[in-house]
C-alpha cells in the first residue's frame, strides 16, 4: 500500500510540474464553456429580416414599425412575395421573415384572436432562436398595450416555423457535450500518454524490474487523473451554473456518480491504447482519432444520431459518450432521477468492464 | 592542410545562457583540409560551440567565419557550405539507402544527373550494392555510420562537422570509419569532429581540449603530450579535464 | 550466481538472430563484463536475465532463480541500471531516490551505507531535478537507484556510453567499490579500454561470444605477434606497410600503426621491418614489439 501511495504520489508530481499540460488541463474545459456559451447567448444585432405583409393595415403596420425600430432587425425592402423570400433563406441573405395574413386586424378585433407567422433560417440554430424570441416579445409588448384599454383580451399567436433544423438539436445541450469531449480527452489522452511515456523513457523497464506489480503501476497512473477529471467536472458545471445561468436541475451527487463511472470508463480506454502502443505520438493519435472524433460525431452532442444513416445509428451505441451524454442531459436539463437512466449507466458499466478485462488480458509483464 | 588557408576562424566566440556562460571567449583557427579533434568532458561546452559553428545558434559575442562567411549574417552559405552528421540523427531508418542519398543529395541541391551518377558511385565505393534497395534501419550500425559520413560529404562541402560519429562501434569498422576522414581530408575537405575516444585523438592533425567552456589546449597530439609531460592523450585529457568544475 | 545455457534470442519472428547460443557463468562477487559494440547483444543478454525478455531458447539462472518461472524473485532482488538514462526527468534526486527506494519495498536509510559514497557526490544538489544534471551526476544518480534495494546481482548496461574519458574513469572507480562490498555485478562496454578493469570478460560480436576469459587470460592467449609502428609521414606510412612481404594486417592505432605477424614468418621481424621502412625512404622509424590490448585481441578475432 505504501508503494502504491508513493506512486500517485509520484503521478501528482508529474502533472503539477508539468505546466503546459496542466494549463491544457484546467484550461481546456474553461475556454470550451466559454466558446460554446458565448457562441450560445451571442447578442444579435441588425439582423436582416423581411416583412412580408398580406394585410396592410393598421396593426400590421405598427408591429412592423416597432420591429424596424428594434436594433436587432434591419429590413429588408422589395422581398415581397414568398417565392423571392425563399431564394434569400437559401442564398443567406435574411435570417427570418415575418408574415401577416390577410385580414390580420379584422381577426385580431372581431375574433379576438390573430396568427402571423416567424419563419427563421434554424440552420444556425443559436441565432435562430434568438431572433424568433425578439419578435415574440416585441409582438408580446404590441398585444400588452392593445390589452390595456380591452374587456376582452386580444390574442396574436406568432406561428414559428423553423427551416432546416426544426428540433433546433445540439443548441442548448452543449454543456452535457463539452463534459463527455473535456473527460474523454484528459481521461483517455493523458493517461495513455503518461503511461506510454514511462515506456518511452526507458523508466517502465526500471518498473518492471521490480518487486512492485506490474498492474499496480497501471493503475496508480490512472488514480491522479479521476481526481483531475472530476475537479473539470466540478469546474463545469459551476461554469455552466455560474457564468452561463444553466442550472443542474437534477441530483448533484447521482451526477457526480456518473461522471465518475465515466471516467472510469476513460480511464480503462486509455489504459488499453497505452498497452497496445509504445509511443506517445502513437498513443496521441489513437485517442485523438480514435476516441475523440468518435465523440464528437456520434454522441449527438453535434450532430443529431436520428438523422443518422441507420449503420452509423448502431455504430453510435458503442460509443460511451453518448450514453454518458444521455445520462448528463436527462439528470442536468430534465431532472431525471437514477429510475431513468439506469439502462445508459448499465451499458456504461458493461463497456468499462470489457475494456478492463481486455486489458488486463493483454497487459505484459515484460517488454514484448 | 594548408595553414594559410583558414576555413574556421573565430575570435572571442561566446554563447551565454543567462548568467551561465557555455561558451566563454575561444579563439581558434582550423584549415583547409585538416582533421581538427574537438574534445572536451561532458558539458564543457563542445555542442553549444559545434552549434554556433553550424550556423544553428547566435552566439552572445565574439566573431567567426565558417568557410569565409559570416557566422551572424550568412548562416544561409554556411549551412549550404558544411556537411553534419551526429551519431543520434544521420539517416533516415525508414528509407532505403538509396533513397536517403538521393533525399540528402537533394537537399543541398544536387541535380538530377549529378545525384544519379554520384549516388552510384558511392553505393559502389562502400560495397553496399546489395543493400541498395534496404531499409537504412536494417544495416548494422557500422555500416549506417560509413553511410552517413558518405552522404555528408556527398555535396563537396569544404568542411564536416562530426558529433561522436563512431560512438558504439566496432573496432575495425571504427578503423574503416578514419580511412574514409582521411580520404575526405586528402581531398580538401576540413574534418571536425568529436569523440569520446583518445586513440581517436592520435590521428587528427590537431587537436583543442576543451574545459568549463574554455578551450584550455591546443595543438597537434604530440605537442600536447611533450606539453603535459605525458606519454598518452588519454593522460593528457585526464589532466585537463580533471580540474573541471561544471557539471560535477 | 549468474548462469546462462544455450541462450538465444531472436526479433522479428527469427529474421533477426540478437543473441547466439550463448553461455557463461558469472560467479559470486566477480565484476563480469560484456565487451562488444553496438548490436552484439548485450543488452539482449541483460534484458532476459532481468526477466525484461523471454529467450526463445536456452536456459538461465539468477541467484539460483530460473529467468522465465521466477521472475517474481528475481524481480526483487536485482538491480538494473538501463541503457538510456532511465530516471524521471522532472522528479529531483531525493524524489527519485525515494521513490525507487519505495518501489522495491525498503527506504534509504535502510541501505544508506551502500550508496553513501556515490550519494555524497551528489547530494549538495539534491533538490535539483533530475532532468538539469550533467551526465556524470545522472549516472551517479541512476546508480544510486539502482542499489538502494541492497540487489545481490547489479545489470549495468552500457553505464558508460557517451561519456567523457574522466568520468568513465570515476564511475569503474565506483564500481570497484561495490565489488568490495560484495556486489555481483555484469556491466556491458563498447569502450574496450574498460574490459582490462572486469575480472572477467565476455568478447561479443553479432550476438555470438568470441571469448571468455580474464582479461589478461585473452591477451596471453592473443596467437601472434603484435608490433607498433611509427615514422614521419603517417599517411603514407599506412599505404606503403600493406606492401611488405610476406603480408600481414596492419591498423592504426592511437599514434602507432598496429601490425600483426606470425613469429615464423619473417625473422627477426623488427630489423627487417626497419630496414624494410628506410629503403621506403621513411625517417624517424621506430618499431617495436608490442603487448597486445583488449582491442588488439578483438580485431584479430574480428579479422580472422
Amino acid at each position: 500500500m505504501k508503494q502504491f501511495i508513493t506512486f500517485v504520489k509520484k503521478e501528482f508530481y508529474h502533472v503539477l510540474r508539468d505546466r503546459r499540460t496542466l494549463l491544457i488541463l484546467f484550461g481546456m474545459p474553461v475556454a470550451q464553456i466559454l466558446i460554446f456559451g458565448f457562441a450560445l447567448t451571442n447578442e444579435v444585432k441588425n439582423a436582416k429580416i423581411v416583412v412580408v405583409d398580406h394585410a396592410k393595415d393598421e396593426a400590421s403596420r405598427h408591429i412592423t414599425e416597432r420591429i424596424a425600430a428594434s436594433q436587432y432587425f434591419d429590413i429588408q425592402e422589395g422581398l415581397m412575395d414568398r417565392d423571392r423570400m425563399e431564394a434569400a433563406f437559401k442564398e443567406g441573405q435574411i435570417k427570418l421573415a415575418i408574415v401577416f395574413p390577410r385580414n390580420f386586424r379584422n381577426d385580431l378585433l372581431h375574433q379576438n384572436h390573430a396568427q402571423i407567422q416567424v419563419v427563421a433560417d434554424a440552420s444556425d440554430p443559436n441565432n435562430a432562436t434568438t431572433l424568433t424570441n425578439y419578435v415574440s416579445s416585441i409582438i408580446q409588448d404590441y398585444q400588452m398595450g392593445l390589452n390595456e384599454n380591452a374587456t376582452l383580451p386580444y390574442q396574436i399567436v406568432p406561428q414559428i416555423r423553423m427551416l432546416y433544423n426544426p428540433q433546433l438539436k445540439g443548441a442548448p445541450n452543449f454543456v452535457p457535450g463539452v463534459m463527455a469531449l473535456v473527460l474523454m480527452l484528459v481521461s483517455v489522452m493523458m493517461t495513455a500518454i503518461s503511461i506510454v511515456k514511462e515506456k518511452e523513457t526507458g523508466t517502465m523497464e526500471i518498473l518492471l524490474v521490480s518487486p512492485f506489480k506490474p498492474v499496480w503501476v497501471i493503475l496508480s497512473k490512472a488514480v491522479p487523473y479521476l481526481f483531475l477529471s472530476l475537479i473539470n467536472v466540478l469546474s463545469i458545471l459551476l461554469m455552466s451554473v455560474f457564468v452561463l445561468q444553466l442550472p443542474v436541475m437534477g441530483s448533484w451527487l447521482l451526477l457526480f456518480a456518473e461522471s465518475t463511472l465515466f471516467i472510469i470508463t476513460c480511464l480503462t480506454l486509455g489504459i488499453f491504447i497505452s498497452i497496445k502502443t509504445q509511443s506517445q505520438q502513437v498513443a496521441m493519435l489513437i485517442s485523438l482519432m480514435g476516441m475523440l472524433l468518435p465523440t464528437m460525431m456520434f454522441s449527438g452532442f453535434m450532430f443529431p444520431i436520428e438523422n443518422m444513416p441507420v449503420p452509423l445509428q448502431i455504430i453510435s451505441n458503442i460509443v460511451p459518450a453518448k450514453w454518458f451524454y444521455i445520462i448528463v442531459k436527462s439528470i442536468m436539463i430534465k431532472g431525471v432521477g437514477f429510475e431513468g437512466i439506469w439502462k445508459e449507466t448499465l451499458i456504461l458499466c458493461g463497456i468499462t468492464l470489457f475494456f478492463f478485462v481486455v486489458s488486463l488480458r493483454s497487459f505484459k509483464i515484460r517488454l514484448e | 592542410m594548408n595553414p594559410q588557408e583558414p576555413v574556421i576562424k573565430t575570435e572571442k566566440l561566446t554563447k551565454r545562457f543567462g548568467d551561465f556562460i557555455a561558451v566563454n571567449e575561444i579563439t581558434f583557427e582550423v584549415y583547409k583540409g585538416e582533421i581538427f579533434g574537438f574534445l572536451g568532458a561532458n558539458g564543457a561546452g563542445k555542442t553549444t560551440a559545434m552549434r554556433m559553428l553550424c550556423g544553428l545558434s547566435t552566439p552572445s559575442a565574439g566573431h567567426a567565419t565558417i568557410a569565409g562567411f559570416d557566422i551572424y549574417r550568412q548562416t544561409e552559405q554556411i549551412k549550404r557550405n558544411i556537411g553534419y552528421m551526429s551519431q543520434k540523427f544521420s539517416l533516415y531508418e525508414d528509407l532505403t539507402v538509396l533513397e536517403n542519398i538521393r533525399f540528402f543529395g537533394g537537399i543541398y541541391g544536387l541535380g538530377d544527373r549529378q545525384l544519379k551518377s554520384k549516388s552510384q558511385e558511392l553505393i559502389e565505393r562502400l560495397g553496399l550494392q546489395a543493400e541498395a534497395k534496404k531499409l537504412v534501419g536494417e544495416l548494422p550500425l557500422g555500416w549506417k555510420q560509413k553511410l552517413a559520413f558518405s552522404v555528408s560529404v556527398l555535396h563537396e562541402p569544404s568542411i564536416v562537422f562530426l558529433d561522436e560519429p563512431t560512438g558504439g562501434v566496432d573496432p575495425v569498422t571504427r578503423r574503416q570509419f578514419w580511412a574514409l576522414i582521411y580520404e575526405a581530408a586528402s581531398n580538401g575537405i576540413t574534418v571536425f569532429v568529436t569523440t569520446h575516444y583518445m586513440d581517436e585523438a592520435e590521428y587528427c592533425n590537431r587537436i583543442s581540449i576543451m574545459v568549463d567552456g574554455s578551450i584550455e589546449a591546443l595543438g597537434t597530439p604530440k605537442q600536447l603530450k611533450s606539453q603535459m609531460n605525458e606519454t598518452s592523450m588519454d593522460g593528457v585529457f585526464y589532466q585537463l579535464a580533471r580540474g573541471a568544475k561544471r557539471g560535477e | 550466481m549468474v548462469t546462462l545455457n544455450n541462450i538465444t534470442k531472436t526479433y522479428n519472428k527469427g529474421a533477426l538472430k540478437a543473441v547466439d547460443n550463448v553461455s557463461f557463468t558469472v560467479e559470486k562477487g566477480e565484476l563480469f563484463g560484456l565487451i562488444g559494440p553496438d548490436g552484439a547483444g548485450k543488452s539482449s543478454i541483460f534484458r532476459m536475465l532481468t526477466t525484461l525478455l523471454l529467450p526463445d531458447g536456452g536456459t538461465a539462472t539468477v541467484d539460483g532463480h530460473d529467468i522465465v518461472k521466477d521472475y517474481k524473485q528475481i524481480r526483487s532482488s536485482v538491480g538494473y541500471m538501463p541503457g538510456r538514462f532511465s530516471l524521471y526527468q522532472d522528479l529531483s534526486i531525493e524524489e527519485n531516490l525515494h521513490f525507487f527506494a519505495t518501489v522495491f519495498n525498503t527506504t534509504v536509510e535502510e541501505n544508506y551505507h551502500l550508496i553513501e559514497d556515490i550519494y555524497v557526490q551528489i547530494a549538495p544538489f539534491k533538490k535539483r531535478r533530475a532532468g538539469k544534471l550533467s551526465g556524470g551526476m545522472k549516472q551517479k544518480l541512476a546508480l544510486c537507484c539502482a542499489l538502494i534495494h541492497k540487489p545481490t546481482v547489479l545489470f549495468l548496461d552500457e553505464p558508460t556510453t557517451g561519456v567523457d574519458p574522466v568520468s568513465r574513469k570515476e564511475f569503474w572507480e565506483m564500481l570497484k567499490r561495490l565489488k568490495q562490498q560484495g556486489i555481483t555485478i555484469l556491466v556491458s562496454t563498447p569502450y574496450m579500454d574498460e574490459a582490462s578493469l572486469c575480472d572477467r570478460i565476455a568478447l561479443m560480436q553479432n550476438g555470438r561470444v568470441l571469448s571468455i576469459d580474464t582479461p589478461q587470460g585473452i591477451i596471453a592467449g592473443y596467437p601472434s605477434s603484435l608490433y607498433a609502428v611509427k615514422a614521419t609521414d603517417m599517411p603514407r606510412l599506412i599505404h606503403v606497410l600493406p606492401t611488405y612481404e610476406p603480408p600481414f594486417n596492419s591498423y592504426i592505432f592511437g599514434e602507432y600503426i598496429h601490425i600483426d605477424m606470425r613469429v615464423m614468418d619473417d625473422q627477426p621481424p623488427i630489423e627487417n621491418l626497419t630496414h624494410f621502412l628506410t629503403n621506403a625512404g621513411f625517417e624517424d622509424i621506430e618499431v617495436v614489439s608490442i603487448t597486445p590490448t583488449i582491442e588488439d585481441c578483438f580485431i584479430k578475432m574480428l579479422t580472422k
